[in-house]
């Protein structure tokens, strides 16, 4: 399988990518890791005329502390993040959830910023940045601008970036020793999450402060578990079995070969209590 | 077209690509390497697993425009004076094949992975093949190979 002809640019920098993109309109495409874009280019999905690189922009690779956050250059490699002891120790979930996408090859190559920009909610990332209440840092011609997480995903394969911007960086809070899961159910190896739920429990004088629960694949964007998060708002850490069965309120998941809209619901209740009693462990 | 400049096995070449052209098609129509193979053209299987800058890589997912002043390592690169590199006799002396169409693949994603982990546990060998598929379902002895190269100096 051979992509469709384009032309390729190599960005020297951010602003560089923002003036081709500025040029080249909407035919363009950012190419990062390209293990999300390559494969439907490669499928004639996706047949953009010009590729803008901005995969060698490796100043816009780290991981740094930001006070009470961490923030994470666009191109950083999931492997940086999954290896990062910086992000292992301040926001645990996002290391291990890092460490989930596609295998030792895809991570290689692929980044936290092509992932989330490519704004598939069957990808483990998204949700895991929503339960985050994560900042996305975003560059276009007339400078930055930052947009929270819940924000930026807009539908399937949509996101909040105009033609002409590139996701710069992303800040996500650092835990201070909240409990923390991700829990995804897949018939096979590689495959996407059926259902994937990332949890962060804040807990104070034996009770639970806060809940924060993203959904992977629930909706044609990351979602969050409203209701539960509500139930669990001060509620004590024996009602966590109670408040998952709330889990799926509100949701209507698609149906296809993977998984119905009802099992999804089911796996997205079973996964909420089996991701919030670990979190709770931790 | 674009010009490139690619190391490959240690060997520096130098090429005018189409940009859209795949480095496992660089590779093998290009420079005539052979060794590695391209299985499923989805980056499921592997088997067009290369070393890039070291690490493992799917050459079906990256153009070759990519690559260009980057390192690149195939299995035919492996063998020094003659001599397999270790994880390639452990591959062997633990029959860690069957019909051989992923071993290239197997070989390089699994030199990769001990560079990561130098004694890895079974669960992080498995873990760690997870983006290589053997169709002959010869995962017993691939698993076997890895441990028995985990022994061994991995370059």
């Amino acid at each position: 399988m051979i992509p469709l002809k384009f032309d390729y640019e190599v960005a020297e920098s951010a602003q560089h990518a923002v003036e081709l993109l500025g040029q080249h309109g909407d035919e363009a495409k950012l190419l990062a890791g390209g293990h999300s874009l390559l494969p439907i280019m490669k499928l004639r999905l996706a047949a953009p005329t010009v590729l803008i690189d901005i995969g060698r922009l490796n100043d816009l690779n780290y991981v740094r502390e930001d006070g009470d956050k961490l923030a994470i250059g666009a191109m950083t490699r999931h492997t940086d993040v999954e290896h990062s002891d910086l992000v292992k120790s301040e926001c645990g979930i996002l290391a291990y959830t890092a460490g989930l996408v596609g295998d030792p090859q895809v991570r290689h190559r692929g980044t936290i910023g092509g992932s989330l920009a490519h704004g598939d909610a069957a990808s483990d990332l998204p949700g895991v940045f929503l339960a985050l209440d994560a900042e996305f840092k975003i560059t276009g011609s007339g400078g930055d601008r930052t947009i929270a997480a819940a924000d930026f995903f807009e539908d399937y394969l949509m996101t909040a970036l105009a033609p002409d911007e590139i996701l710069t960086e992303v800040r996500v809070p650092k835990l201070n020793g909240a409990g923390w899961s991700y829990r995804k159910f897949n018939r096979r190896a590689q495959d996407w999450a059926v259902v994937g739920v990332g949890a962060i429990l804040e807990r104070s004088n034996g009770s639970i402060s806060s809940a924060r629960i993203g959904f992977t694949n629930m909706a044609s964007v990351p979602v969050r578990a409203s209701a539960t998060e509500q139930a669990l708002s001060g509620a004590s850490v024996d009602s966590i079995a109670e408040a998952a069965e709330s889990a799926a309120d509100g949701t209507s998941p698609s149906s296809d070969i993977a998984a119905s809209s009802e099992f999804r619901q089911h796996l997205a209740r079973v996964l909420t209590k089996r991701a919030l009693d670990e979190a709770l462990s931790r | 077209m674009r010009r490139i400049k690619v190391t490959v096995d240690g060997k520096t070449h130098e090429h005018e690509v189409e940009p859209r052209l795949l480095l496992i098609h660089y590779l093998r129509e290009v420079l005539g390497i052979g060794g590695a193979h391209s299985g499923c053209d989805t980056s499921n299987c592997g088997a067009c697993t290369i070393l890039m800058n070291g690490e493992s890589v799917k050459s079906c997912t990256v153009l070759a425009v990519q690559a260009d002043g980057e390192d690149i390592m195939t299995v035919q690169g492996l063998a020094k004076n003659g001599e397999w590199h270790p994880v390639q006799t452990a591959f062997h002396e633990a029959h860690g094949l069957q019909c051989g169409y992923c071993t290239p693949g197997m070989i390089m994603a699994t030199i990769s992975l001990l560079k990561e982990k130098p004694n890895p546990s079974e669960e992080e060998i498995r873990e760690g093949l997870e983006g290589n598929l053997c169709r002959c379902t010869g995962y017993e002895n691939i698993v076997k190979a890895v441990k028995q190269a985990a022994g061994s100096p991995v370059s």
